[in-house]
């Protein structure tokens, strides 16, 4: 496998946002100089099912798929599906997770149920865990569409691109009317990743 | 300029790039984007939404003999369908150059079957290229020009789900100018009565030996070589897999997949310990390389099963003996819940399947987001096999098996058109005892919202004539033609049943628009007044994705249910069915949407 590159792969459930969430990390890693590739599967899948979005770049990018334990990131917008993606995790990965809680109407009990606590489950798996209440920060923003890109501003420093190389991929991606608030959800985002590493540190 | 694109966008910038003048689809994941990106960006090409894909195929074939560079798109199964135009054209050769795009989707993202389409081009006996990334998807489309105009063939360009909806970066180039030469007459070239077509047959003979010579010499398939004493014979995304496993290999690269170049394929084997075919689907390659008596193995090793991918290569080169270890673990999910597709909040589709389910009635179904009611809760669906065969399902059925109660086949608006419209024909003439349910939401949905014949509006955005389902169905001889409101649920449940019970057949047209497209539907939301939910589950058993159990239990430990006002459109079905009347409107708009 190729070591330089780097994998990003952000889960959800259809409606939240992933694909605009690859497009600006994938818009953000061409700014800054690198081969990039990414890949998701569009249809039937996204209606309400689960959406998955894997980012690979680097020097030079063959296939568009990560393999599994080869994410160095793994974004996650809804709790469980951050659960349900971790075998894609390197061992020394980063979870970034929002505490969105989607209960399917197949999960009312019976034959399935939700789980009662996904980030307390990931974390005896995974190291490196950070959980936000992004869904009710977004909706105290006035937009609950945001948690897609807070959630990516909190995974921004972990990638070490200058902060220009993320504004112009945002305002490249981002219908104009709405550049300015999702700048803010993602400064948001990072002041939130910040102020979690302090707490574990 | 570098642009980062998907492998849909680029062949979309290829056809501009290549002097393409005419390009026609129906839509199908996963292809659709391909003629949404030419319409949208590259508005000097006529691009159009046809019918169905024989009809866009055919549309292709006069622009083309009408002297125009002509690209034609299509999901693999939609290939089926064009399939009648498509192996006569392979007799009759182009005007000028000629690309059908078979966009096949190996592992079955948004299908009903994995047919591997690279067999089509060997039956035809023409050229497919097969890109493996959007580089090449874009250049492709250029290159297959060239040689459609060059063997006077029409020519595939063979995309894969992973191929079209993949990004990566690509160079553009300018747009080639293509003189117009216009229709020129040729009768014994285009009208293939058997006299002609004879003769043209012992043509499609020859040109496939110069062909044969052709795909030696290409750069489309071309050796890599870094000295290793390994070798791998692959094409398409199945070269980038391999590439991630095996940087340091040397490579036989496959663009140019018909015919294949078998003494390039002869030479690079005999160069190498031990040569491995990696490719998707089909043993395509291995079967024709086997067949000229070269040693190869690939499918011993490699699934024919789904899509391959990083992880499914690395553990077929292991069992080869050319890798020690698979890194990364195997796919070992979590034992969680499943969360399958489910049809929207508020999605019309849902209180027709309802009433099917009480009915107990058996419904042959079709392709559309409606299909996904045979999936949990619902489960209301009982066949589903391609375009527009609920009708003739539903047909074969009753007259076999004549049900008092009726028998229903579903079928949406752009289906119908597609080709339910024969079926319902065969309904009518041949005096079935069948009730036709028209999911008519005025959109083709589940590809993301494409125009069709009855929405009024063309691909290029342009007002047109909306065909009339009533009265499509009434001039083909239907006498009993209803339509409902779906939200209206005792009236759904009422008329269904009543028509399910008629003789002759009958069809019912709903009338409410897909909540998604062209406009978001949003009314004001419902709410679950806990004190008064009984926890039954009724609303549950709807599947509606804004219903969920609360945390709130009855004294019989049964979730009390809450909606989630943002994913909520206000379409009362769930008020409707809860006894207890526990759903209500909300006081107020909740927050903005």
């Amino acid at each position: 496998m190729n070591k330089s590159l780097t994998n990003v792969l952000i889960v959800g459930v259809g409606g939240q946002g992933v694909l605009l969430a690859s497009e600006v990390l994938s818009e953000a890693a061409m700014l800054a100089g690198m081969d990039v590739k990414k890949s998701e599967v569009h249809g039937m899948s996204q209606r309400g099912g689960v959406v998955s979005s894997h980012v690979k770049f680097g020097p030079k990018v063959y296939s568009p798929i990560i393999p599994y334990g080869q994410a160095d990131i793994i974004v996650s917008f809804e709790q469980a599906e951050a659960l349900r993606s971790i075998e894609w995790l390197k061992s020394d990965g980063l979870i970034a997770t929002s505490r969105t809680r989607l209960v399917p109407p197949i999960a009312s009990g019976g034959k399935f149920s939700y789980p009662d606590d996904p980030i307390a489950e990931l974390q005896k798996k995974v190291n490196r865990v950070i959980a936000i209440d992004a869904d009710k920060i977004a909706l105290e923003m006035g937009n609950p569409r945001l948690v897609n890109i807070l959630l990516l501003g909190a995974i921004s420093g972990e990638l070490g691109f200058d902060g220009s190389v993320w504004d112009r991929a945002i305002k490249a991606r981002v219908k104009s009317k709405f550049v300015e608030i999702n700048l803010k959800a993602f400064a948001r985002g990072q002041e939130l990743a910040e102020q979690t590493r302090k707490i574990s540190a | 300029m570098k642009s980062f694109l998907s492998g849909n966008e680029a062949v979309a910038r290829g056809a501009f790039e290549a002097g393409i003048r005419l390009a026609a689809a129906y839509p199908g994941t996963p292809s659709t984007e391909i003629l949404e990106n030419l319409a949208e960006k590259y508005r000097s090409i006529y691009s159009e939404w046809s019918p169905n894909e024989k009809v866009a195929f055919e549309v292709g074939i006069g622009a083309s003999l009408g002297g125009a560079r002509t690209l034609v798109a299509m999901k693999h199964v939609g290939l089926n369908v064009a399939a009648d135009p498509f192996m006569t054209f392979a007799y009759t050769g182009v005007g000028a150059g000629f690309v059908v795009v078979s966009a096949d989707d190996p592992e079955m993202h948004s299908s009903q079957n994995e047919q591997d389409n690279r067999f089509y081009a060997k039956f035809a006996q023409i050229p497919f290229l097969e890109p493996s990334d959007s580089q090449e998807s874009k250049d492709f489309v250029r290159l297959a020009c060239e040689v459609s105009e060059q063997f006077d063939t029409p020519v595939m360009l063979r995309m894969t789900t992973r191929i079209s909806h993949s990004k990566g970066i690509v160079e553009e180039a300018e747009p080639v100018k293509v003189p117009n030469e216009g229709f020129k007459r040729d009768m014994n070239k285009y009208v293939m009565i058997p006299s002609n077509a004879k003769k043209r047959h012992v043509i499609v003979a020859e040109r496939l030996e110069k062909l044969k010579k052709y795909s030696e010499e290409t750069r489309l398939n071309f050796v890599e070589n870094n000295g290793s004493s390994t070798g791998i014979i692959t094409g398409g995304i199945a070269y980038q897999y391999a590439k991630d496993n095996l940087p340091d290999a040397d490579y036989l690269k496959i663009g140019f997949g018909f015919p294949l170049p078998i003494e390039k394929i002869r030479k690079f084997v005999n160069s190498h310990n031990m040569t491995l075919v990696i490719e998707e689907l089909e043993p395509y390659y291995e079967e024709q390389i086997k067949a000229a008596g070269i040693m190869v193995e690939g499918k011993k090793y490699f699934s024919r099963l789904g899509e391959l991918s990083p992880y499914k290569v690395a553990l077929g080169l292991k069992e080869a003996g050319i890798i020690d270890k698979v890194e990364g673990t195997s796919h070992d999910p979590e034992t969680l819940f499943p969360r399958p597709p489910v049809l929207c909040p508020g999605c019309p589709h849902r209180g027709p399947f309802m009433a099917l389910k009480k009915l107990k009635v058996p419904v042959t179904g079709d392709i559309g987001c409606y299909t996904l009611a045979v999936l949990p809760p619902l489960n209301t669906m009982d066949t589903c096999i391609c375009m527009g065969a609920s009708i003739g399902n539903a047909i074969g059925m009753e007259k076999v098996n004549p049900n008092e109660n009726g028998i229903a086949a579903v079928i949406g608006d752009s289906t119908f058109l597609h080709s339910g419209i024969t079926g319902l024909l065969d309904a009518v003439y041949n005096k079935s005892n069948i009730t036709v349910i028209i999911l008519d939401n005025r959109i083709t949905a589940m590809t993301g919202g494409q125009n069709h014949p009855a929405t009024g509006y063309t691909l290029m955005g342009e007002k047109t004539k909306e065909v009339n389902l009533v009265e499509l169905c009434k001039a083909l001889g239907v006498e009993s033609v209803r339509e409902i409101d779906p939200y209206d649920y005792e009236s759904t449940l009422e008329v269904i049943r009543t028509e399910l019970k008629r003789p002759g057949p009958s069809v019912i047209i709903t009338n409410k628009p897909c909540v998604l497209m062209p406009k978001r539907v949003m009314d004001r939301p419902y709410k679950v007044i806990l004190e008064d939910c009984n926890g039954c589950s009724a609303c549950f058993r709807i599947g509606c994705p804004a219903i969920s159990p609360s945390k709130e239990m009855t004294p019989r430990n049964h979730p009390k249910a809450v909606i989630d006002p943002l994913l909520c459109t206000g379409c009362t079905i769930c008020a409707q069915i809860c006894k207890p009347e526990a759903i209500v409107l909300v006081d107020e708009p909740a927050v903005v949407r």
